[in-house]
């Protein structure tokens, strides 16, 4: 592969990455935190507002390393891809700008009076920031699942005489069916990292014979909601999506499933490595008959496998997206156990005196980024070879003016402070957990300047 | 209707320099100005809960370019890749700077963090500066489209050209100098007692330095692209932009130690709109000029599909007003002068 186009993908990977490991969070906990806020205003329960207050300040830093994360992304479309913004930017533009427009007004306008203004808002007020909060960042979310959608599945355009994509329909744009289930399926991913974080910080507590009262609202609400969509996550979301790609993208499903040669009846590989060369699964583990159900709800279905497409359409690392694929997979039915489970516990209220299940909790955390991580990287490294499908190839698409060397400097720089910022907030995050959720201080007092 | 995109977009870019231009100048001035810690918070409390509103609007301004003008921001953004890049860095760090300063109470953390703050808010200011140098003195664009400028060359306007020459390099110093009263206008008019007196006071240095290189950018801007003036021959009215340009410089100097904290700042805002609209007006049609003209990329050949552009104003203008109704809520929110309640 041309070293420059590698360069400049592992930019926009590396950077888009590491940039997605904070909105997760904070798309998830800002439903979470409206939950609290609800329950707390209903209720007039001070455990629910302190605890609203403890995981806005973790939402707090978490929002702002996702802001300063962020606007590298919209600046890169035009500094390491060019060329694919010349050709589709008069149709991505539009979803671009209206994120900017729509939702990172009103989140960077709200989120200052959500985070700080407590004091100087009544309690509904309050309450309303925390919905705008929550309304601003789950409305970019779309915008960019959208502009990702038109790369996966281009609807509502037209070629101009220059070879340009021209946007032909804006709703038909906007309201790309690939859009709709992969929004769902993401929301989800989010707000089951929200849910699990949440509960793994309970679990910590509970551990620690700490805030034990906090404890409970965490896991109580964590668990509730974790239970809700993690199922969701997988259906109908994730298993629509699936038949989305089935449909759009075969070839990339036959990559995904590690299915070499297309067969009625094809068999679900739960185990195994892909072996490109042999054109084989290593030491398979499979359910038979399971992808053709999958995909065409028939035992007997013929699944197209790679062999039925030509070699140079292929996405061009088979290996990456198989594992990426099924670590996605394996980590969701995981996250059904798991909540599954601690839903029993605490319906039969033995949940909190269950140490052995607290445990499971607080080191379960981290699965929840590894499968988001996973999934995103299933959606994009499935979309290979083309950077919009079918219309372009990703190789057409970089800046072809910017060399090799020059994208090396600057993607070095981004790893190193991309580094430091991932110390620093773990670091801080790490303090507020320390410092627990029983303050009742408003948090203007001492962090006003901090906005 | 791309004439209408080409203002939209210099509109969108005044109001990114006028409202984060302040929290900008802010952080210039933020080690000289503010000296105690009360101090520096006081500083970082007054742009605290805007600071991040106002940098949207460049994203905003970014994402309209790309939409409405697809092949200027391609070129724009893979031509000018490394100060860009640059750029995204200081963003980062001073976003940082201003947002965990206030999490640990222990002076080593904060002075590191008010030196980040105030080195990438210097350092933000003169890259602009020489990036809007860069668009009026024109970029090296061939038949490609593309264009691709190192750092620096030499300094001269010569065959091959870096993003930084010494026409550049004045735009630049020109902006951080800019900035610097216009932060001080406003942190004067936020704060008071020794804080907002000294801010009162650099923004008084200021004003000299500030008259010298307006004068200084514009005779240099003539000899740099002597088209510049066409526009201004053609349409006579198009005088009176620098016209305000001056009367703001005036009103700045006289209202200044007079006290009249909100007129100063209000004129300091006008006069960088001005100057923006003046530049704006001057190249239009022309959006990024190439050195050879024959490769100039102008609204006419780098405007999206007319239908993506109709609707764009559509929904457009229903954001713009929410937007602005979010900005006049959250200032009205944060208004007057800022106090430490409480306090540690």
């Amino acid at each position: 592969m041309d070293s420059a186009l590698l360069i400049h993908r592992i930019h926009f990977a590396f950077t888009a990455t590491f940039h997605y490991l904070f909105p997760q969070l904070t798309m998830g906990l800002a439903l979470l935190i409206v939950v609290l806020k609800t329950i707390g205003l209903r209720r007039n329960d001070p455990i629910y507002h302190q605890a609203a207050r403890f995981w806005a300040k973790i939402f707090g830093i978490n929002f702002v390393l996702g802001v300063v994360t962020g606007i590298p992304l919209e600046f890169q479309f035009g500094t390491n891809w060019s060329h694919f913004s010349r050709y589709a930017g008069g149709v991505i533009g539009q979803t671009l700008a209206m994120e900017g427009m729509f939702a990172f007004f009103l989140e960077s306008a709200l989120v200052g009076l959500f985070l700080f203004g407590e004091k100087r808002l009544s309690p509904k007020g309050h309450w309303w920031t925390a919905v705008a909060v929550f309304a601003g960042s789950w409305l970019s979310g779309y915008f960019i699942v959208a502009t990702d959608a038109f790369m996966q599945h281009p609807v509502g355009y037209y070629t101009d005489a220059d070879g340009n994509l021209q946007l032909a329909s804006f709703w038909a744009f906007l309201l790309n069916r690939w859009a709709g289930w992969q929004y769902a399926h993401t929301m989800c991913g989010a707000v089951t990292t929200g849910a699990f974080v949440m509960t793994a910080v309970g679990a910590f507590y509970m551990l620690s014979g700490k805030f034990l009262e906090h404890a409970r609202v965490f896991i109580k609400i964590g668990v509730i909601t974790g239970c809700l969509f993690s199922v969701l996550q997988i259906v109908p979301t994730g298993d629509r999506q699936g038949k989305l790609v089935t449909d759009l993208q075969p070839v990339t499903l036959a990559a995904m499933e590690g299915l070499f040669q297309g067969q009625e009846g094809a068999p679900l590989v739960i185990v195994g490595q892909p072996n490109e060369e042999q054109g084989k699964i290593d030491n398979p583990i499979v359910v038979p008959k399971m992808l053709s159900m999958l995909t065409y709800r028939r035992w007997n279905a013929n699944v197209r496998g790679l062999d039925a497409f030509p070699r140079q359409d292929w996405p061009g690392n088979i290996p990456l997206l198989y594992y990426s694929y099924h670590i996605m997979v394996g980590l969701g039915t995981f996250f059904i156990a798991i909540m599954a489970l601690s839903g029993l516990l605490l319906w039969s209220g033995k949940l909190y005196s269950a140490r052995w299940m607290m445990w499971i909790l607080l080191l379960s955390a981290p699965f929840p980024y590894i499968a988001n991580t996973a999934g995103w990287m299933t959606a994009e490294l499935g979309r290979q070879p083309w950077v919009v499908y079918g219309l372009m190839r990703t190789a057409d698409g970089y800046s072809k003016f910017v060399s090799a060397g020059n994208g090396m400097f600057t993607l070095l720089g981004f790893m190193g402070m991309y580094m430091v910022l991932g110390i620093l907030g773990l670091f801080l995050v790490w303090r507020e957990i320390e410092h627990g959720p029983d303050s009742d201080q408003l948090v203007e007092l001492n962090a006003a300047e901090a906005v | 209707m791309a004439s209408v995109w080409f203002w939209i977009v210099a509109v969108m870019i005044a109001a990114y320099a006028v409202l984060d231009g302040f929290d900008l100048g802010a952080g210039a001035i933020y080690l000289i100005a503010a000296k105690t810690n009360d101090e520096r918070r006081r500083v970082l409390r007054a742009i605290g809960p805007v600071w991040d509103g106002n940098e949207v609007w460049l994203l905003t301004a970014g994402g309209t370019l790309y939409f409405a003008f697809p092949r200027i921001y391609a070129s724009s953004f893979s031509g000018f890749y490394l100060p860009l890049m640059i750029v995204l860095w200081l963003l980062i760090l001073r976003g940082i700077g201003i947002e965990f300063r206030a999490h640990i109470d222990n002076t080593v953390w904060q002075d590191f963090f008010d030196v980040v703050f105030s080195v990438s808010s210097i350092l933000l200011a003169v890259f602009f500066g020489a990036a809007l140098g860069n668009v009026i003195r024109g970029v090296p664009l061939d038949s490609t489209g593309y264009f691709f400028e190192p750092l620096w060359v030499s300094f001269k306007l010569e065959e091959r050209i870096g993003i930084l020459d010494w026409y550049t390099a004045l735009t630049g110093v020109m902006a951080l100098v800019t900035l610097a009263a216009h932060g001080s206008y406003y942190i004067g008019l936020k704060t008071d007692e020794d804080l907002g007196r000294r801010a009162r006071g650099l923004a008084l240095l200021c004003w000299p330095v500030q008259f010298f290189l307006t004068f200084m950018t514009l005779v240099s801007t003539y000899f740099v692209r002597p088209e510049i003036m066409d526009n201004y021959r053609q349409h006579k009215a198009g005088l009176l932009i620098p016209a305000v340009v001056v009367v703001c410089l005036g009103i700045m100097l006289w209202a200044n130690p007079k006290g009249k904290e909100k007129l100063a700042f209000a004129a300091s805002s006008l006069y960088i709109t001005f100057m923006l609209v003046g530049a704006a007006f001057a190249t239009y049609p022309v959006m990024l000029p190439a050195r050879d003209h024959r490769y100039d990329l102008t609204i006419y050949n780098s405007a999206a599909g007319a239908h993506g552009l109709s609707v764009g104003l559509v929904w457009w203008i229903f954001a713009a007003v929410l937007a602005v109704g979010y900005f006049v809520f959250m200032y009205w929110m944060f208004r007057g002068k800022v106090q430490l309640e409480g306090g540690h």
